[in-house]
């Protein structure tokens, strides 16, 4: 299991990274989507991973699984959707507004400088 | 246990929503709000610096539940005076908004003020680092709305720029914590700093990775090179008012690694020797070098402020990677400077562009109001370069002193003496540029008179540089007080108690809980 959660958070986070290096709005937006998702596995795998245990210690239990990242990733969770509502809503205007969806800046043929 | 301690945070948060949902079409009433709350924000912020001056701690429980496993708010000396710093700078950039109108150039001005203002507050108080975390969220949030204020192109296109920044590093912080509670099983502050300190050195791997990413981002924060990409396009794009009050956030980042590396990770610790003291001294003088740079370099006014704030931030991060009582004092001192020059400036590019048809370095005919706004830009220029009288030539020697003595002190005596020379020459080119050479340009008398900005304006500017010339004539006492702040940072151990021995409701059981 822990290859299994290990290699999944590294190829979330390498196909991640790949898409945001892509520097056009869509395929960045989906980039940091697929980061969020790695991270937020990354944060259940740091409370130990455990099967089928109860989330509180109790009487006869003999193993327990830590509530604290379930927690930590449900604050992460809805954090990141709503940024990323900001980010698309943000990105189509720009994108709207100049005809445009590069994320960097372009050289600017007019001026011969970054606008 | 007051409650005042909170009310930094809960203030601004009860004001936004009632700003929004009450006073939707109003700007009168949100204006009186906004103020209003600020001002009270100052008068919390003074109350409570009274509290902490001799040394002592404040600690508020939310919930009362004892802290590591509930999330304490804690108010030493650095904190509450971060906090009152934020109010008063926010109170000059509320007066510079109203004044020039810039807040009634699109809805939610006030609320997301107010929003702002409850993150960066929350994020001086808090004493977890999830908690940190969140608040960096809430005032990133709010940074997203205000950065597209009043909308435009070139607006919208560098917020996509600074959010996406931002959300990866978001994703980097989450990264963080998560290795940080692998290892150490808690995200409380101090009971961190108990716990690292028992890490014993041969499996020091994964708090050692943790101990960089943490510093990662908290450098993106605070725009240490080469992690600044996000901040000349998104502080120069961001409306005045907008990018004045972004000034304080990236002493945000700039708090967050004095306070996490002087406690958790202190520098004489064992398993993290030989990270950040080694490398971030190397990057905080390739930012002075290159913020200076880009001040000589820029083609336009916004950027080239843009650029001196990361130059200002270089300096303050040089004088922070001394990790000694003397660079952190001398780091506090030139804090303050730098964000009310910094607001200053920007504040003061916005009146020059009300007059001019864009801000590139070219002569164009003289601005409304030429000469006031150019004695105004000639005093912040003069702060923000570090020349005598005003307080960042103070700042620059006190950190050029703290750096005597050191290893590195030949690199960074001749980084910064040099680089504060680019930079006058940057900004006296800029300034007569702008003012003086304007009166040589044939005035078109087909073009429309551009309005003389508001009164409100100029006194909104007229209070930071104030703020300034007090900064410089109170100079002792200012660091005096930031030594004693220096002090206690070094000496955590009082912080610590107060945090995890005060009892709570899980220490003390009672029937019915």
């Amino acid at each position: 299991m822990e290859l299994l959660v290990a290699s999944a958070i590294g190829i979330l986070t390498a196909g991640g990274l790949y898409l945001v290096l892509r520097l056009r709005t869509f395929p960045v937006i989906l980039g940091v989507s697929l980061l969020t998702y790695a991270v937020n596995v990354f944060l259940f795998a740091s409370g130990r991973l455990t099967v089928g245990a109860p989330p509180i210690l109790q009487d006869g239990a003999t193993t327990y699984a830590d509530p604290i990242p379930q927690a930590l990733v449900l604050t992460a969770i809805v954090i990141s959707f709503g940024m990323t509502a900001v980010v698309v809503m943000i990105s189509l205007g720009a994108f709207l507004g100049s005809d445009d969806d590069h994320v960097d800046d372009q050289p600017d043929a007019t001026k011969g400088e970054l606008s | 246990m007051t409650h005042w301690l909170i009310a930094p945070v809960v203030l601004p948060a009860l004001l936004a929503p009632f700003i929004v949902l009450a006073a939707r079409y109003h700007i009168g009433i949100q204006r009186t709000f906004s103020v209003v709350g600020v001002l009270a924000l100052i008068v919390i912020a003074l109350g409570l610096t009274l509290q902490v001056f001799d040394g002592s701690i404040l600690l508020y429980q939310l919930g009362d539940w004892a802290a590591p496993f509930g999330i304490v708010l804690v108010g030493d000396r650095l904190s509450i005076f971060m906090v009152l710093l934020t109010a008063v700078l926010a109170l000059f950039v509320l007066l510079y908004a109203i004044g020039s109108g810039w807040d009634n150039r699109g809805v939610h001005f006030h609320a997301l003020f107010q929003f702002q203002l409850m993150g960066i507050m929350g994020a001086f108080l808090t004493g977890d680092l999830f908690n940190l975390f969140v608040f960096f969220e809430v005032l990133l949030i709010a940074s997203y709305g205000l950065m597209i204020h009043a909308g435009g192109d070139a607006r919208l296109r560098a917020g996509v720029q600074y959010v996406l920044f931002n959300l990866i590093g978001s994703t980097l912080f989450l990264f963080a914590l998560g290795s940080i509670y692998a290892e150490t099983g808690t995200l409380n502050m101090a009971d961190l700093a108990n716990r690292v300190a028992l890490i014993g050195a041969e499996d020091t791997v994964g708090i050692r990775v943790a101990s960089v990413l943490l510093i990662l981002v908290f450098a993106i924060k605070a725009a240490v090179v080469p992690l600044h990409f996000w901040l000349p396009s998104s502080y120069a794009e961001a409306p005045a008012p907008v990018a004045a009050l972004f000034a304080i956030m990236t002493k945000v980042g700039a708090y967050a690694i004095i306070r996490v590396y002087t406690m958790i990770f202190p520098p004489d610790l064992e398993i993290t020797a030989g990270l950040q003291v080694d490398w971030l001294m190397p990057a905080a003088l390739l930012s002075v070098a290159l913020g200076m740079a880009g001040v000589m370099a820029a083609k336009r006014l916004d950027r080239l402020v843009a650029f001196s704030v990361i130059g200002s931030m270089g300096m303050v991060m040089v004088a922070i990677s001394l990790f000694t009582p003397e660079g952190i004092a001398a780091a506090l001192y030139y804090i303050v400077h730098s964000t009310l020059a910094a607001a200053a400036l920007f504040l003061i590019t916005d009146l020059v562009r009300s007059g001019r048809a864009n801000l590139d370095l070219v002569p164009q005919q003289p601005v409304a109001g030429n000469a006031l706004t150019a004695a105004l830009f000639f005093a912040s220029a003069i702060a923000v370069v570090g020349l005598p009288p005003l307080s960042g030539f103070l700042g620059k020697l006190l950190v050029l002193d703290a750096a005597f003595g050191t290893d590195q002190v030949v690199w960074i005596w001749a980084i910064v003496l040099g680089s504060s020379l680019i930079g006058i020459v940057g900004f006296s080119r800029a300034g007569s540029i702008l003012f003086w050479k304007a009166q040589s340009v044939e005035p078109d008398a087909e073009a429309p008179n551009s309005p003389t900005p508001a009164v409100l304006s100029y006194v909104a500017v007229g209070g930071l540089i104030a703020l300034l010339v007090a900064h410089t004539v109170f100079a002792g006492q200012v660091h005096s007080y930031t030594t004693k702040m220096a002090a206690q940072l070094f000496s955590p151990q009082p912080y610590i108690a107060t945090v995890l021995e005060t009892s709570g409701k899980l220490s003390t059981p009672q029937e019915g809980y």
